[in-house]
């Protein structure tokens, strides 16, 4: 079988196994993998500019915030529609990154590190400032109107709401890494210098990850802010943009489905912690440490040495 | 006739350091030109200028007739300048079928779309061509280190290149490695101008039509391999007798 056949057939599976779980997990555990498939959707994002492209942010979490306020703020003040308010929400994330990008890719590294952090504490920081608008840390529900008659509260909406963002966005990356794009983004991460004197601008390739990625995010912030009806600072904080790099480590950087598995791995280590202790901060902590000293290329990562070198 | 490529008082200065200066260089199309000289004598900075790697401190470089002086790496490559690295360059966490993909599929694209087969089968002409086709599956950091100098070739191929830079090819290959490798080279050499930087004397006599010698950033002569042979300055350099 050709490796985008098992491609195919693999993500395929991970997806109607998605679909047909609803009908068997109980109410508390539907919602949750709900939300991991949206949160997931953010570590994918974060996925193609670190572990296909090769470039570690720490300030994420200014694009999901971009699409959360993005989408949360039209619909509070103005009363968009879910769609609408969805698709305002993404292309403030795409605007955003791409002045990012023009402006944080002049550096690479632990510079590029620092650039999107204070890029992502100054949009923090805007989101407190201006609290008669946003409601600073506070926050403030986002009831967006029903989707054909069927409120947002609704589970089954819900959980097939962040199933279809999931399976788009976890298809869009397989096809960006089969692509000739994903192949240069590959070559970018491997040896940019080489790939430049193999006839491509890597900058403007770099800059397209960026664009994808912010993009991602964003649609991830806003199917938040609508499915789970909050939008606050917090998610703008520097935690939120910590996370989708612990959940992609975790997973393994450079494989499509580690995102999700980091993902699901994180969000159920945090809600068994917390039942034992409000520290649960102290066992994310832990699992990072413990990741980059023996798992260094996350769990998918790993079998991929072992097993599968075909997987995307 | 035109010249292929031609430099005009090329100059590149770091800090205190002339490392290459004021270089008159111009190759016709179709020759094989070999650059020779010590340590240090600038051969891999000139060149470095000439595929885009370096900006050069002062000069100009002219490829069939435009002015590339200022043309990023990625304009030079689309025109047919390609060049391969004294220290093998190679994307060692990929395969070697991917390693020569990413060249191979530069000029086959047509905005961001692109025929896969036609990728497949430029790469695997590429791998044959430098004798790696059996091995398009290997991890490149799995390879001996003389077929690492032979996929890195092979990328260059890949590439298309009308002007092909090899910086010191047949560095750390064995002996029985380095006369196929000659063969090689001559076989390319019949559809692009090969500009070659090498230490080994045998090589250089046996590919070159025309050398050219450098020595302190300067060249010091120029010629055909059995006159540069009898220069008395160039012994005195470089050849050491």
């Amino acid at each position: 079988m050709s490796t985008l056949r098992k491609s195919l057939v693999l993500h395929g599976a991970v997806i109607a196994g998605l679909f047909a779980l609803q009908f068997v997990l109980p109410e508390y555990h539907n919602t949750n993998v709900a939300r991991i498939m949206v949160l997931a959707v953010y570590a994918l994002g974060y996925n193609v500019l670190l572990g296909y492209t090769g470039l570690m942010s720490l300030g994420h979490a200014m694009f999901f915030a971009a699409g959360m306020y993005g989408a949360g703020l039209p619909i509070y003040y103005l009363e968009f529609s879910a769609g609408a308010g969805l698709l305002t929400g993404v292309a403030c994330g795409l605007l955003l990154a791409f002045l990012f990008g023009l402006l944080a890719l002049r550096t690479t590294g632990v510079a590029f590190l620092i650039v999107s952090l204070m890029f992502a504490q100054a949009l923090y920081l805007a989101t407190l400032y201006f609290n008669e608008i946003t409601l600073g840390d506070q926050g403030f529900i986002v009831k967006a109107a029903p989707l054909a008659g069927i409120g947002f509260h609704e589970p089954a909406l819900k959980y097939n709401a962040a199933l279809v963002l999931f399976a788009a966005a976890l298809l869009g990356c397989l096809a960006l890494r089969l692509s000739p794009i994903g192949r240069v983004l590959t070559g970018i991460r491997e040896n940019e210098e080489r790939t430049r004197l193999l006839g491509y601008n890597s900058f403007l390739y770099k800059l397209l990850a960026v664009v994808v990625s912010g993009g991602l995010s964003a649609a991830a912030g806003g199917t938040y802010a609508i499915l789970f009806s909050y939008v606050g600072s917090t998610f703008a904080s520097i935690l939120f943009s910590i996370y989708p790099l612990l959940w992609t480590l975790l997973g393994g950087a450079g494989t499509l489905l580690g995102p999700l598995l980091g993902t699901s791995l994180m969000f159920y280590l945090v809600d068994f912690a917390s039942e034992w202790t409000s520290a649960y901060l102290l066992v994310v902590g832990a699992a990072l440490v413990v990741l980059v000293l023996w798992f260094p290329l996350g769990f998918l990562g790993w079998v991929r040495t072992r097993w599968l070198a075909w997987l995307p | 006739m035109a010249a292929l490529i031609e430099t005009q008082g090329l100059s590149k200065r770091f800090g205190g350091l002339t490392a290459v200066d004021a270089v008159n260089l111009r190759i016709e199309p179709g020759e094989i030109r070999a650059i020779i000289g010590p340590n240090g004598a600038g051969k891999t900075t000139l060149v470095g200028m000439l595929c885009g790697r370096i900006a050069p401190s002062s000069g100009t470089i002219r490829y069939e007739e435009r002015d590339i002086t200022h043309a990023p790496p990625w304009v030079r490559l689309l025109a047919g300048i390609v060049y391969t690295f004294q220290v093998t360059s190679i994307f060692k966490g990929l395969s070697c079928y991917e390693n020569v993909a990413l060249p191979a599929q530069r000029r086959l694209m047509r905005g961001l779309l692109l025929k896969e087969s036609l990728v497949t089968e430029r790469v695997h002409a590429a791998l044959d061509a430098v004798g790696l086709g059996a091995l398009a599956r290997q991890r490149a950091d799995s390879l001996a280190y003389g077929h690492q100098r032979l996929l890195e070739l092979a990328m260059a191929l890949a590439a298309g290149p009308r002007l092909l830079i090899l910086d010191e090819p047949t560095q750390g290959l064995a002996e029985s490695e380095i006369e196929s490798f000659c063969e090689l080279v001559r076989t390319i050499a019949q559809r692009a101008t090969v500009l070659l930087i090498e230490h080994n004397m045998p090589v250089v006599l046996s590919l070159a039509e025309r050398v050219t010698v450098m020595e302190a950033g300067q060249i010091i002569a120029e010629g055909s391999p059995s006159e540069i042979e009898r220069d008395a300055l160039v012994q005195k350099a470089y050849l050491g007798t």
